[in-house]
């Protein structure tokens, strides 16, 4: 996995609440084997019209929004379990999304592909669209280390939450599985002493 | 101080505590389809490493599969691709393999109890949201990704942090044409969307516990459209008649030993959850959804809410999104609305009890003349017991086709699929903006109101034409 330990950028607002999984990747974009290429299809009905033509008041089409954040409106990432729209965010290149609350599955997933989801309070949420809508410009700094998201130039800045294995994992682009691997023998000793097994065994 | 169901299925699971960090909680059942699985073992070879315990997972395809002449070859080529990697993946890594035209393939959330593979205490995952089905049976069941899919392929265990616990309680008796999907659609319409997050759910109270095992998986099964993680109800004899004698089920002496283990998986009377909501049975009417999230939803009787009802400032421009996206007024009641699609189907509503509710209602009626309607058993045994009680004639006779078993239409990915624009009644459980199809519009509601707007054409109160 990618480290990840802090990143400062412009952003691309998307102010739209309970955005869920089946916007950020709709199924039928799912029948691919791989992990590559998800990015294309990122929100590809709000992004694209039938005929395949960009739709120009969709923020993604904006030249003007670029950058390496998203900041989605409340409940982000809801819906169905599919790894496709942690893949789809990352591969288009965004390395953090921000909200002021999200939807469980989505953010194991986003913290397996190295995507970082920081939950804010919705008066700083407000406050960065309030600001990018005034100025384009605006740049968020994210720091992993201190936990800390600050509306760059500004004093606005907040600490956000992530449990210290998942800290340190991202830090140092460890995954689960080699530390679980590592487990095996614990793993085992379990399974001989597992009420559950021995009755169906 | 006493302690949850959830708790004490978790705490028996948890092999090792991280400080700081999640518990690596041990899984006892696997399920896998074609979708979410094909990342994971191309990770597991490139780790060079097989499946921990094989014989703990079980595959089907369901997803991206054909609901009609399944004996044929997919033509899809995506699609066959798909499925034909499961099976490749399936024979090489030796996992159990229910596929296409195999009598236990099925819907996977299906599959799992009707082959008594889901029983009472167990951990039990799948690279799908819905898995929370499974929780019907006082088991710990929940949707992954595809990297934890991995993790489990190569450990048997899971990093998760332990959630927090709900209680959520209905009581008293349901009204005639209020079904076990009604309930649900209503508690999410109370707490919304995300009203769950965080949280495991128990439900308990007398409307919950007075329902079938079926009845009970579609209110599980929904769970997750509240956000929360999973849900779970208590196992009782319900629970041991449905269990009893199914293939994979316990049997004889070992049945009763798992009898008097499950008999011990209940929320004791001073456990303590986070968080207690309670409902009262009489106050639920059929429901239906109008917007493009589950929790947005009202009584079939009721009227599309105005700006103004909508509480918080932030949630009006999501409102305001969902009904232009509809094509639905502020205020107006969805009664009489003319309807072109009916979808009978999904791992919410495709069990036998569902089919035979439906049967039963159209019987010696037809069908409306603008109505497409999908009826999709969940699985193999489902169709094959429908032939079996004469369900197909019946729905044959009112104008309806049996499909064979699939996701269908639930999910917008297979060749089913509802047209731009147009309105579905759907028996699935989610409505979010083509979810059925690009443009496609979702009102969801249970398998007997699907069944009065089939014949009706239109947005139907059931309780009327009973
Ligand atoms: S029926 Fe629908 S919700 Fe259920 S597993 Fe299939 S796609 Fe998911």
């Amino acid at each position: 996995m990618e480290k990840f330990i802090s990143i400062q950028s412009t952003i691309v607002p998307l102010s739209i609440e309970d955005i869920d999984t089946d916007q950020i990747i709709p199924a039928r974009f799912l029948k691919a084997t791989s992990r590559e290429g998800f990015g294309d299809n990122l929100f590809r009905d709000w992004r694209y019209d039938e005929n395949n033509q960009a739709k120009k008041d969709f923020i993604l089409n904006n030249a003007d929004f670029q950058g390496k954040i998203l900041v989605a409106g409340k409940n982000f990432g809801c819906g169905s379990s599919r790894e496709h729209a942690a893949w789809a965010i990352h591969d288009y290149g965004f390395k953090v999304v921000v909200s002021s609350f999200f939807a469980d599955i989505f953010k194991n997933n986003a913290l397996n592909n190295g995507l970082l989801p920081v939950q804010v309070s919705q008066s700083f949420l407000n406050k960065i669209f309030e600001m990018v809508a005034a100025n384009k410009n605006i740049e968020l700094s994210v720091s992993l280390v201190d936990q800390s998201i600050t509306i760059a130039g500004t004093t606005f800045s907040e600490n956000f939450d992530i449990n210290d294995y998942k800290k340190t994992c991202l830090i140092n682009g460890y995954d689960d599985i080699d530390y679980l691997l590592s487990l095996k023998d614990k793993i085992e000793q379990y399974e001989k002493g597992s009420k559950y097994l021995s009755l169906v065994k | 101080m006493g302690k949850t169901l959830f708790e004490k299925v978790w705490n028996a699971h948890v092999v090792t505590q991280i400080p700081g960090g999640p518990d690596v909680l041990y899984i006892d059942k696997h399920l896998i389809h074609e979708v979410t699985s094909p990342q994971a073992f191309t990770g597991l070879e490139k780790r060079g490493l097989g499946l921990f315990r094989t014989q703990n997972t079980v595959a089907t395809a369901d997803h991206n599969v054909p609901t009609k002449n399944q004996h044929l070859p997919i033509a899809e080529p995506l699609s066959k691709y798909q499925v034909d990697r499961l099976t490749e993946n399936c024979n090489k890594f030796g996992v159990t393999l229910y596929g296409l035209n195999h009598p236990f393939q099925g819907v996977v959330h299906v599959i799992g109890p009707e082959l008594g593979i889901t029983l009472p205490g167990m951990t039990m995952v799948c690279g799908d949201s819905h898995t929370s089905t499974h929780g019907a049976f006082g088991s710990i069941a929940f949707g992954i990704g595809t990297s934890e899919v991995e993790q489990v392929f190569a450990t048997q265990c899971l990093m998760q942090s332990k959630p927090k616990t709900m209680k959520i309680e209905v009581n008293g008796k349901l009204a005639k044409g209020v079904l076990s999907k009604d309930i649900i659609l209503y508690i999410i319409s109370k707490i919304s969307a995300a009203g769950g997050t965080g949280y495991f759910v128990e439900y308990c109270g007398s409307a919950i516990t007075s329902l079938s095992m079926e009845a009970r998986m579609t209110i599980c099964n929904m769970s997750i459209e509240m956000g929360a993680r999973g849900g779970i109800i208590a196992p009782d004899q319900t629970t041991f008649d449905y269990i009893k004698g199914r293939e994979f089920a316990p049997k004889g002496k070992q049945f009763d030993e798992a009898v008097e283990y499950w008999n011990d998986l209940y929320s004791d009377h001073d456990a303590k959850f986070d968080a207690v909501l309670s409902y009262d049975a009489a106050d639920i009417e059929p429901m239906i959804t109008y917007g493009t999230n589950p929790g947005m939803g009202i009584k079939i009787s009721g009227h599309v809410p105005v700006e103004a009802d909508i509480k918080e400032e932030s949630n009006k421009v999501s409102f305001k999104k969902s009904l232009e996206y509809m094509g639905l007024q502020q205020g107006q009641s969805l009664l009489d609305k003319p309807v072109n699609y009916v979808f009978i189907g999904s791992c919410t509503n495709s069990r036998i009890e569902d089919l035979r509710l439906v049967a039963s209602f159209v019987k010696g009626k037809q069908k409306a003349a603008n109505i497409h309607a999908l009826i999709v058993p969940g699985s193999k045994q489902v169709q094959a017991q429908a032939k079996r009680e004469g369900l197909d004639t019946i729905l044959a006779d009112a104008g309806f086709e049996l499909r064979e078993p699939g996701c269908s239409a639930c999910l917008g990915m297979n060749e089913d699929k509802v047209p731009k624009g147009e309105y579905c009644v759907s028996t699935s459980n989610r409505n979010f903006e083509g979810r059925q199809g690009p443009g496609a519009r979702t009102f969801l509601v249970s398998p007997l109101t699907a069944a009065a707007v089939a014949i009706s054409g239109k947005v139907s109160d059931v309780r009327a034409m009973m």
